[in-house]
């Protein structure tokens, strides 16, 4: 006779055969019989200090290694603190299980302690959801959950556990493939568009790549540099693609959109041909969308196929991994080397025009003696950790801008932020997660004194399991970024932006058991970097900086991006 | 804007309606009217969705279903391919004599059958395409139709159309 396992132990073994080695979690009275086994199993637990970070560290972890993140939660408000950490993964396509306790089956419905219907209230933030009402279909369930996360366009799944289920016997299976009649993505990019769209590259004049977020969950940041580089096309990367390509290659434009650079803004207006790779043409990107490139023949590879055609009408659309369709594009090259060489040597003026733009309107700021500017601690962190390969991870706001703009990206995997949702509080806990599996790296959160306030109990978790991550406080007193749209847009009506009474987050941070450093003086930033990225533990540093700064370039929104607002 | 018909198989799973209503509702789609019954594989469920929208719209609610992981097909239909019937329950005031034979007759000319004939009310079954139905409530309505039940549209692809 086969063994009879728990529900819990089920759970465990198949998390096992998944190959998860973390958990972030959380625990209550409905997964109270889940934790108790928890320590049979070779998976680590971290105990975070409220749910939300839970979610946001799986999803660090889920970006800087490509594996599903994995966090656990309890009933009622357990399982409602998950909410915006799967609506900010399911945003960034970011693969995640999460499982939430759940009263009895026989209490469902009956307004039972701590129960909630999270299983309804998740529907429209994950890719799927499940309530497991027997035991007898957890194992099932399970491997699904964890195939539909990471494959096809990456989600976030939610599976929701009775108490009863976890505390229900059955016998475990075997590890089998899951069978779903209704989902069955399309990898394989149709080789007759992938030859339509690859003519007309070559014949363009003006061709630009414009890259997503897609090209880093497909791993194809390295195809993509060898295309771009191989037909000498310039690439611009959406704020989720930071990485994909090389910054530092000359064929970079940067970032675009709404605090994009000049060039790569007035590149994507005057382009002949646009090829977006895995990216959504979301509205930040585009601004006034029929200003969006107007003359461009648009080529747009992509694995959701609701991805295509859904803001912009697209001329050759090809539904596919990135991976493989850049794969077939390589050997197109490969089998028409007359037609790759004469395409890359035919882009001269378009890369000339593209330096002349280049050098009308850099990234600019001024730094004098007096204050800190907060582009300038971005810059010096980008350049004292050049050689580091760190990970860095942001907030929301200007401080997420500055740090899109003013780091140099080489790698991919290497960037965590929450772009689709703009999730203020993501940053100390995604860089937690990304710290959890990459101890031995430098682990950066770049943030403002807003935003770190919104999850700064995760302080606790990272000195508890001595995970050295650096928080890097930009602190200009404001919500920054509606500051700056209040200056603009609202007539310097400072309306609740102004945050007098902050933390001393010095103290603050030798409160919870980090260190905690400060500068306020230009002159002291270098040094102040240096002692915190030498500190082997968590570290707080909060940089006084000039409170009125603005994000530079800005598109107004519902403008043309040709149209920015350059000081 | 036109009418569109939209047939989609689904797995017969407990939430896959508020999937469904939630992906037109969160999305800004409309519908007119769904209908949703078992098929003769008791694991799956056939809906009929009726909505408006121009072409744009129509192909991201076929796709957008199609992401959906319990959708196992969606198929537009469009008025050369499909047939599409929709039933409504009729309730009048029993009445008498010569206005309650008019509209008996009328009834009878648009293929009606009387499902009860009582003392205080008279209850008819009309079956047929949205417009026989449209222009039927138009020519009874004078009868004075206390009551109304509609099923909204099914629909099935004719010959050819899987």
């Amino acid at each position: 006779m086969k063994k009879m396992l728990t529900g819990a132990q089920i759970l465990l073994e198949v998390l096992q055969e998944q190959g998860v080695e973390v958990i972030f979690g959380y625990p209550g009275g409905a997964v109270i019989n889940l934790y108790d086994h928890l320590p049979d199993y070779d998976c680590r637990h971290f105990l975070v200090r409220h749910e939300q970070a839970a979610v946001h560290a799986a999803d660090g972890y889920a970006r800087a290694t490509g594996k599903t993140g994995v966090a656990l939660v309890t009933s009622g408000p357990g399982a409602t603190n998950t909410v915006t950490g799967l609506a900010t993964a399911y945003m960034d396509s970011i693969p995640m299980v999460v499982f939430s306790g759940q009263v009895p089956t026989p209490l469902i419905g009956n307004d039972a302690f701590q129960e909630a219907d999270i299983v309804g209230i998740t529907r429209p933030c994950t890719k799927h959801n499940y309530l497991v009402k027997r035991v007898e279909d957890l194992e099932r369930i399970i491997n699904e959950a964890f195939h539909i996360a990471n494959s096809g366009r990456p989600g976030p799944v939610l599976i929701d556990l009775p108490k009863d289920v976890i505390g229900g016997k059955c016998a475990k299976k075997k590890p089998e493939k899951p069978v779903l009649k209704g989902y069955n993505p399309n990898y394989a990019g149709h080789p007759g568009q992938v030859q339509r769209a690859m003519q007309q590259i070559f014949k363009a004049k003006r061709p630009l790549f414009y890259v997503g977020g897609g090209v880093i969950l497909g791993d194809a940041a390295e195809a993509l540099t060898e295309l771009a580089r191989k037909l000498r096309i310039p690439v611009t990367t959406t704020l989720m693609g930071l990485g994909a390509f090389p910054e530092d290659d000359p064929l970079s434009l940067g970032m675009l959109g709404m605090h994009g650079t000049y060039r790569a803004n007035m590149a994507v207006t005057e382009s002949d041909v646009m090829v977006a790779f895995g990216a959504r043409f979301d509205d930040r990107v585009t601004g006034r969308i029929d200003q969006f490139a107007p003359g461009a023949k648009i080529i747009h590879v992509d694995i959701d196929p609701t991805s295509i055609s859904k803001n912009v009408v697209v001329d050759i659309p090809i539904v596919g991994d990135v991976g493989d369709v850049l794969g077939k594009m390589l050997e197109v090259v490969e089998n028409s080397p007359d037609e790759a060489s004469r395409c890359a040597s035919g882009h001269d003026e378009w890369l000339e025009k593209i330096a002349y733009w280049r050098d009308l309107h850099k990234l600019s700021y001024e730094q004098d003696t007096e204050e800190i500017k907060p582009q300038f601690v971005v810059e010096k962190i980008s350049e004292l950790t050049r050689d580091l390969n760190p990970i860095v991870s942001t907030e929301v706001g200007q401080n997420q801008m500055w740090a899109a703009q003013f780091f140099t990206f080489t790698q991919p995997r290497s960037w965590l932020t929450s772009g689709g949702l703009g999730t203020m509080g993501y940053g100390l806990p995604a860089a937690m997660g990304a710290q959890v599996a990459f101890p031995g790296r430098l682990v950066l959160d770049i943030a403002g004194d807003g935003s770190i306030q919104m999850n700064i109990q995760e302080l606790a978790t990272v000195v508890q399991y001595n995970l050295p991550v650096k928080v890097i406080i930009l602190n200009n007193g404001y919500l920054g970024m509606v500051r700056q749209w209040q200056e603009l847009f609202f007539d310097r009506h400072y309306s609740s932006t102004r945050m007098n009474h902050a933390p001393d987050f010095v103290k603050l941070a030798e409160a919870y058991g980090a260190l905690g450093l400060r500068a306020e003086k230009p002159g002291e930033v270098e040094e102040t970097l240096k002692k915190a990225f030498a500190h082997p533990g968590p570290v707080i540093v909060d940089f006084k900086v000039a409170a009125e700064e603005n994000v530079y370039p800005m598109v107004p929104a519902g403008e043309a991006i040709s149209n920015m607002l350059l000081v | 804007m036109r009418k569109h018909i939209i047939s989609v198989l689904v797995e017969n799973e407990f939430g896959v309606l508020s999937r469904i209503a939630s992906l037109f509702s969160g999305r800004g789609f409309n519908i007119e009217s769904l209908t949703v019954a078992e098929t003769d594989d008791a694991t799956v469920s056939s809906m009929t969705i009726v909505t408006t929208g121009d072409d744009h719209i129509i192909e991201q609610i076929t796709k957008q279903l199609n992401k959906l992981i319990n959708v196992i097909k969606v198929v537009e239909l469009t008025e050369a391919t499909q047939m599409a019937r929709e039933m409504v329950l009729l309730k009048f005031a029993s009445g008498s004599g010569g206005k309650r034979l008019e509209l008996l007759r009328l009834v009878e000319v648009y293929q009606g059958r009387v499902l009860e004939l009582g003392a205080r009310s008279l209850v008819v079954e009309l079956t047929g395409s949205r417009d026989k139905i449209e222009a039927a409530l138009k020519v009874l309505a004078p009868f004075g139709i206390r009551e109304m039940a509609r099923t909204g549209l099914v629909a099935l692809g004719r010959n050819g159309i899987k």
